[in-house]
């Protein structure tokens, strides 16, 4: 008799979700003037969870114009260590509230219960743990003796880790002194709006922190308004192209977190169990939603097909359902648009002759849902070596030598990630040497740490986020 | 009970897996792919969130009292004390004739016979042999505890190997070893006691799992419970990993005995979660996958009395031995 495990839900019954949301703008919760919603649906389910607002122009004007008054006002003559108290504050009432975050998150992105409570929820806790011990140490943290804040940022996030996006923007913007006006991403806009009420239990003074919720529209008010300082952009490549169209010759100073395509480099002397797990975790950790995913894999041809072997193998033992399940691998998709392009690009790696495999797989028959998927024979010269998939989708090269290796790892327009599996200490160091990518993982992958700064080279972006490094994105640097 | 294990072939010669002298061995054994230990314990960590809920937890606690070895090994051991254990391997709860027979009980060789009386041919005896725990005896001794325990009556021999000649580099000692007291079992079945707790790394763990398991084990086992840490999960993962590729090369299927310091259901089924993940269903049997434990099989008890009944009952609703 097989195990089989039971399903083992988690309850939703402790969050309690509105039916509509307004917009949180000086420390409150008003009515959009722009009278226009959305709704945001569950992508495991398509269930409609609430009716959200879609800030206009003048609900851009009045967020803004709270984040100056809050910045000009309380805030920007705050004590380091008062700003510190609040977001200490903050970071033990996310904590506090772990469990209800990591549903809401759940429910709203379709990502699995498991990874929401034990990778996103721990980590957004930590960034404002992390950055609320900087905010009294700024003049120690390498830029200058009396550092500044920059003043109002705008901030625009997606929807692939909606809170620890949120919290990887606020609690640097914060701890710097700067005071904020975010916008979530259209499709997860749910636990933004729960970080607002948690800014109103924190008694955060009103207008430091300020939410509109809103599609594509709504950012570009946003980042294109002429009273923010500060521009931050996680997201697509071409909206961040767009975003620095926009902000080119103001005075707005800008940071940009965009797409990847990472090379996940495998030696013939890699520890290949492990290997074979930071792949899995590289490529089909969040539906494989990460900008920096390793979505390449780059297999040395000498343990090629014993490599295939082993994945294929473990991907057959991964469980894909409700995400809901504490026992579930691999959630839902999170829209019906991601779907479509995750599906068209798979599509364009059959017709250029890649071969399709995935392991045995029931999708479920309501909700956006794509099976774990593995193309062998790809080259450099394949979409789907090139293009960013942002799904479950990895595509396999091989190469002979270390330097075929690099050179193809390097070869993309992007350069956020890259990993690279070997027992060998010094070719770990020579491959990190000549890897042009932002972060670079030695036999492990998609680890994040609120001390380690993150960030891209080339078309992923510039400018830092976490660590020492990041409080430069928030701070103007004093002589 | 199914004797599956122990019809299948013994020995797997070395030139069959190309090892044909001392220097090839060590070059194989070396040859194997690292084992890197930050990897192996996050991959332990995040199967042991798995939620083993309703049927399947009473499915799994009947299949891990199936699978324990319940042992006695101290010196003050008597024939009393092994009547009692093996009486109660027999029918673990007096109170619930569903629950079934442990796998074996397993004691010292002059104890072999007492169990034997008690248990019949209804639950395996397993001796510890060669000069347990430590292994520091000749050859000649370390046969003639083999033979004796298989004399009295013992099916099972759980080996130590020589851990110091392991850690010289001396594998081709061990092997021979094990292939002495192999042919020294007959028809015994063979547990190989790594004593990983004392080859400390992982990739030592898997070298010895091989080495073991060429030589002709029927199990690898990891501890023999007297060092600390004992039985752990990323020892054990990388056990299984090692079973799972002997398999793939030679197609024979080796079992893997967790033993030592677990003692909650809940870790005993993070354990079964680890065998079925790692090697498949193939491998959640009493004949390829065991617990030596002692503690273990009353908190296992307690949780199927509770799942029966809805209500926790206590310590004094499970008997002591």
């Amino acid at each position: 008799m097989a195990f089989e495990y039971a399903p083992a839900p988690e309850s939703r019954s402790i969050v309690d979700i509105a039916s509509s949301y307004g917009l949180f703008i000086n420390g409150e919760f008003v009515d959009a003037k722009s009278g226009t919603t959305f709704k945001t649906i569950n992508p495991a389910t398509e269930e409609v969870l609430a009716d959200v607002s879609e800030a206009g122009a003048e609900d851009v004007d009045r967020a803004v114009a709270a984040a100056r008054a809050a910045y000009e006002g309380p805030w920007g003559s705050m004590s380091g260590r008062d700003r510190s108290k609040y977001l200490f504050r903050l970071a033990r009432l996310i904590q506090e509230r772990g469990r209800e975050l990591a549903v809401l998150e759940t429910l709203d992105n379709g990502k699995p219960i498991r990874e929401s409570r034990d990778v996103d929820i721990p980590l957004v806790a930590a960034h404002f743990f992390y950055h609320a011990g900087w905010a009294d140490k700024l003049e120690h943290a390498g830029y200058g003796a009396n550092p500044r804040s920059l003043g109002v940022g705008a901030q625009v996030i997606p929807w692939n880790f909606p809170l620890l996006m949120l919290a990887w923007k606020v609690a640097p913007a914060l701890a710097c002194g700067n005071t904020v006006v975010l916008k979530p991403a259209e499709t997860t806009p749910l636990t933004a709006l729960a970080f607002a009420e948690i800014c109103q239990q924190a008694d955060l003074p009103p207008g430091v922190v300020n939410i509109l919720t809103g599609a594509g529209e709504t950012g570009r008010l946003l980042v294109e308004h002429p009273g923010v300082d500060k521009v931050a952009f996680t997201g697509s490549t071409d909206v961040g192209k767009a975003i620095q169209r926009a902000v080119a010759g103001t005075e707005k100073s800008l940071t940009l977190e965009l797409g990847g395509k990472a090379a996940n480099i495998v030696f013939d002397d890699a520890p290949l169990d492990q290997a074979i797990e930071g792949i899995v975790n590289g490529i089909f950790f969040n539906q494989g939603h990460v900008c920096c995913a390793g979505s390449r894999l780059l297999l040395q041809e000498s343990i090629a097909d014993e490599a295939m072997a082993s994945l294929k193998r473990r991907l057959a033992t991964l469980r894909l359902g409700d995400p809901m399940d504490k026992n579930t691998d691999i959630g839902a998709i999170n829209s019906a648009e991601q779907l479509a392009r995750i599906t068209a690009l798979a599509d364009a790696g059959d017709a250029e002759g890649a071969e399709r495999w995935s392991p045995p797989c029931d999708l479920p028959d309501h909700g956006y849902w794509f099976a774990p998927t593995v193309f062998t024979g790809v080259t450099q010269a394949h979409r789907i070596a090139r293009e960013e998939i942002f799904g479950p989708v990895l595509s396999v090269l091989t190469f002979r030598t270390p330097e075929e290796a690099i050179e193809k790892a390097n070869n993309t327009p992007y350069g956020l990630s890259a990993g690279v599996w070997t027992e060998k200490g010094s070719r770990i160091l020579w491959a990190a040497d000549r890897l042009r990518a932002g972060v670079v993982w030695a036999n492990t992958f998609n680890k994040f740490d609120p001390t380690s700064p993150f960030g891209g080279y080339k078309e992923s972006g510039f400018g830092r986020e976490g660590g020492r490094q990041g409080l430069g994105a928030y701070l103007k640097e004093s002589s | 009970m199914s004797d599956g294990g122990y019809s299948r072939q013994v020995t797997t010669p070395l030139a069959s897996v190309g090892l044909p002298d001392a220097a090839s061995l060590r070059t194989f054994l070396h040859g194997l792919p690292g084992v890197d230990e930050v990897g192996a314990s996050g991959r332990v960590a995040m199967l042991g969130t798995r939620s083993i809920k309703n049927a399947s937890k009473a499915w799994a606690i009947d299949l891990a009292i199936r699978m324990v070895d319940l042992t006695t090994l101290e010196g003050m051991d008597t024939p009393g004390k092994v009547r009692a254990m093996s009486a109660k391997a027999l029918r673990p709860d007096p109170m619930d004739p569903t629950a079934p027979s442990v796998a074996a009980v397993c004691v010292y060789g002059d104890l072999v016979s007492v169990a034997r009386e008690v248990v019949g041919s209804a639950v395996h005896v397993a001796a510890v042999a060669t000069a347990f725990p430590s292994g520091r005896a000749s050859l000649e001794v370390k046969l003639a505890d083999t033979r004796d325990a298989v004399a009295a009556g013992a099916d099972e021999i759980d080996m130590v190997i020589d851990r110091g000649a392991f850690l010289a580099g001396e594998y081709a000692r061990v092997f021979d070893e094990i292939v002495a007291v192999k042919a020294a079992c007959g028809e015994a079945h063979l547990k190989v006691i790594l004593e990983t707790g004392e080859l400390r790394t992982l990739d030592n763990v898997r070298r010895a799992s091989w080495l073991a398991m060429i030589a002709g084990a029927d199990f690898i086992k990891t501890s023999t419970g007297k060092i600390s840490p004992a039985a752990t999960l990323p020892v054990t993962l990388v056990m299984l990993e090692a079973v799972r590729d002997f398999r793939a090369t030679t197609d024979r299927l080796v079992g893997v005995k967790a033993a030592g310091g677990i003692r909650t259901s809940k870790d005993a089924i993070k354990y079964l979660v680890l065998v079925n993940e790692t090697v498949g269903e193939e491998w959640l049997t009493p004949d390829l996958f065991r617990f030596g434990a002692s503690a273990l099989l009353n908190d296992l008890l307690l949780q199927r009395q509770r799942m029966a009944t809805g209500h926790y009952s206590g310590p004094d609703y499970v008997t002591i031995d």
